[in-house]
């Protein structure tokens, strides 16, 4: 990986997933070099990970294609997986970025054609679908993955297994003394797009999502839901593998709290109006959905989507903060209790699941590798951007694919700037 | 106690939230309900209350001052405190609970016949009496305070407990004849009389 060339005038991009890789094609479309790191074994981010995207209810493929088309064309884009940033250095136009690139024991002869993973027996847990099932230690992130080839998990190195997998690969591609390696990339401007990652909700006590199997996450729901995640799309209970059909959506879990985030996650109230959809795509009159809120956030053109939800006679909304959840033994049905503030009606209310909407919070700390301004939830400053890092999508805030991608965009013109003026300077 | 109601309904006309912030203990949070409803649902007694947290803090800022004042409500608040650590805005909802009391209370307003406003009047009597508390008047006062027949049915019921605080030095059987109070009973006296000048400058009642 020692032909890495970079400049003064490159842009350097953190984060592949879909916010990073509109910032590398956009700023790569525009005659700039782009250097694109990604830290997992492939790019995507968390989209990869929704079944459908709201409002249009489309695959998350389709967006994605489009832009793998993009990327995957254009020879300005260098892109570098399994890649952690470990120090920004310098000023707006000259950058030092200290990366270390960790080892995939796979390399570009790989075909992606599997007969590696084949002999393997040893699993570990897949956190493509949030750990909902196991996979091989030899893997594919995902059927969408780019690049398309096989990983290697680390704590499979120096055992039999893996070379089992090195001998069943018919084009040598397998590696096993790949190393970790240090590079120090020159860049003019950089695009910190990180994304999100969900809240811990076992931190929100009297839920019991580390206590009751049938309380689980939205983006857990989400892997339910998809017919290539861990339940071929068949949304089946944790606790005993049957169908839930009455289900339950708390939202602001762990959102708008100040024991927690004190930030509106701004989707997820979308997320779980766009979830009812899966359950009547899966149940049609027979499904349930119970919407548990504080106040229904469903800002500007998503209201009509919202007026959709809201006519679905299968969807209940009941306006109150759900105060704690029992289990029921027994059936290991979840009991949630509440008053709801509509009348101060108070409800001990039985579901055979539970969904938590949980908030949104920043993918990695930034402050941890270089000096930029965040606000309260860490989140990247935009306005205290006078420098060369520029915050991109999630990164800057809890925001939906459409503003995400906005964001990026907005963010990519900025390190277009500096990176011209740089030229500038030099031609002169 | 009358004069000081009407008072408090002259200067603040309908405005009952501004005279929550203003005389009641904490009472400037309550505008910042949300109206989630954790509190109410988070409360172990909330089912025996007429009125839960969440509603009266609603009921504050849609004016409705008598039902509020009048209300049994507060008084059900035990200080388990589980829903200030629930809260998402940190409401002190315990201690705005027990302004609220208090507040009606020194307005007149409290429910007469509460047993808890009865009980925490009687418990204050006798503290502010000798700076210490007199466990067995206590108890006298608060079985007799339904009638002599209801006293001695329920000092009967309690009589083992009063046994046995007796024995571990807890109860002093004399207490009603020889009572121990606090060193320097008069400087304490003074140190009440000038708190409560003090709370009532605050709050605006007149002395
Ligand atoms: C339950 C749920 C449902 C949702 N449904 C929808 C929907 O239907 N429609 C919609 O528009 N939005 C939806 N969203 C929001 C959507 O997921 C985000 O808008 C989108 O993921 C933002 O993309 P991003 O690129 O900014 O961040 P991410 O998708 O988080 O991508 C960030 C990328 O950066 C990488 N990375 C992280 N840290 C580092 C590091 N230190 N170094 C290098 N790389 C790093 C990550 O591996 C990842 O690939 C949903 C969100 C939730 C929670
Ligand atoms: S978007 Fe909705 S569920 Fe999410 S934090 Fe905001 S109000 Fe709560
Ligand atoms: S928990 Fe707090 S914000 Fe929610 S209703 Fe009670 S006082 Fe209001």
């Amino acid at each position: 990986m020692a032909d890495v060339v970079a400049t003064n005038e490159t842009i350097v991009v953190v984060g592949g997933g879909i916010s990073g890789m509109t910032a590398a094609v956009e700023a790569a479309e525009t005659g700039k070099d782009v250097i694109l790191l990604e830290r997992s074994p492939s790019l995507g981010g968390r989209v990869n990970q929704l079944y459908r995207y709201f409002p249009k209810l489309c695959h998350p493929t389709c967006g994605m294609e489009i832009n793998l088309r993009r990327l995957r064309g254009n020879p300005r884009i260098r892109v570098l997986t399994l890649a952690e940033v470990q120090k920004i250095e310098g000023k707006a136009g000259d950058y030092k970025v200290s990366v270390t690139v960790h080892p995939r024991y796979v390399n570009e002869n790989c075909t992606a054609c599997g007969a590696c993973a084949g002999p393997v027996t040893t699993e570990i847990p897949n956190p493509f679908n949030y750990n909902l099932n196991k996979m091989k230690a030899v893997y594919l992130p995902s059927a969408m993955a780019y690049p398309q080839r096989y990983c290697i998990d680390p704590s499979l190195i120096g055992t039999p297994e893996a070379e089992k997998a090195k001998a069943a690969c018919p084009h040598d591609a397998i590696d096993l003394g790949m190393q970790a390696q240090k590079l120090t990339l020159t860049a003019g401007a950089v695009v910190w797009a990180t994304g999100w990652r969900p809240y811990d909700a076992g931190k929100i006590q009297p839920y019991g999502y580390d206590r009751f199997a049938n309380v689980i996450t939205s983006v857990e729901f989400e892997r339910l839901a998809d017919p290539r995640g861990p339940t071929k799309g068949r949304i089946l209970r944790p606790s005993d593998g049957k169908e839930a059909k009455d289900i339950a959506f708390i939202q602001c879990a762990g959102s708008r709290d100040r024991n927690h985030l004190k930030h509106c996650s701004r989707i997820c109230c979308m997320a779980s109006l766009k979830q009812t959809n899966y359950v009547r795509e899966k149940y049609g009159d027979d499904g349930k959905s119970t919407i548990y809120y504080i106040d229904i956030r469903a800002i500007d053109r998503f209201e009509d989507f919202y007026q959709k939800v809201r006519a679905d006679g299968t969807v209940r909304f009941i306006k109150s903060k759900v105060a704690n959840i029992t289990e029921d033994r027994e059936s290991g049905d979840v009991v949630l209790h509440g008053v709801d503030t509509e009348g101060y009606h108070r409800y001990d209310a039985r579901h055979d699941l539970c969904v938590l909407a949980v908030g949104m919070q920043p993918g990695a700390d930034i402050r941890a590798v270089a000096d930029v301004k965040v606000d309260a939830s860490g989140f990247i400053e935009v306005a205290s951007a006078t420098d060369g890092i520029f915050g991109a999508g999630c990164a800057t805030n809890a925001l939906d694919v459409n503003r995400a991608v906005q964001s990026a965009t907005a963010s990519t013109l900025r390190a277009i700037q500096v990176v011209n003026r740089m030229a500038k300077v030099e031609g002169q | 106690m009358g004069d000081q109601n009407t008072s408090m309904v002259q200067k603040y006309r309908n405005d009952f939230l501004k005279e929550v912030e203003a005389n009641v203990e904490e009472g400037a949070w309550v505008k910042m309900c949300m109206q989630c409803g954790v509190c109410a649902g988070s409360c172990p007694l909330g089912p025996a209350w007429e009125h839960p947290p969440q509603e009266i803090f609603m009921m504050i800022r849609a004016g409705r001052r008598e039902e509020v004042l009048k209300s049994e409500s507060m008084w059900m608040c035990t200080s388990c405190y589980n829903c200030i650590v629930r809260c998402p805005r940190e409401l002190p909802i315990t201690h705005i609970m027990h302004g609220l009391a208090n507040y009606a209370h020194r307005l007149g307003l409290a429910p007469k016949m509460n047993p808890t406003r009865r009980f925490a009047k009687i418990f204050w009597d006798n503290i502010a009496k000798s700076g210490r508390v007199n466990e067995l008047e206590l108890s006298v006062r608060l079985y007799f305070m339904d009638g002599f027949k209801a006293g001695v049915l329920k000092g009967l019921a309690m009589k083992d407990i009063g046994i046995g605080m007796m024995k571990t030095g807890r109860l002093n059987p004399f207490g009603l004849f020889a009572h121990k109070g606090c060193k320097d009973i008069k400087g304490i006296h003074k140190m009440l009389k000038k708190a409560y000048e003090i709370e009532d400058r605050k709050k605006g009642f007149v002395a």
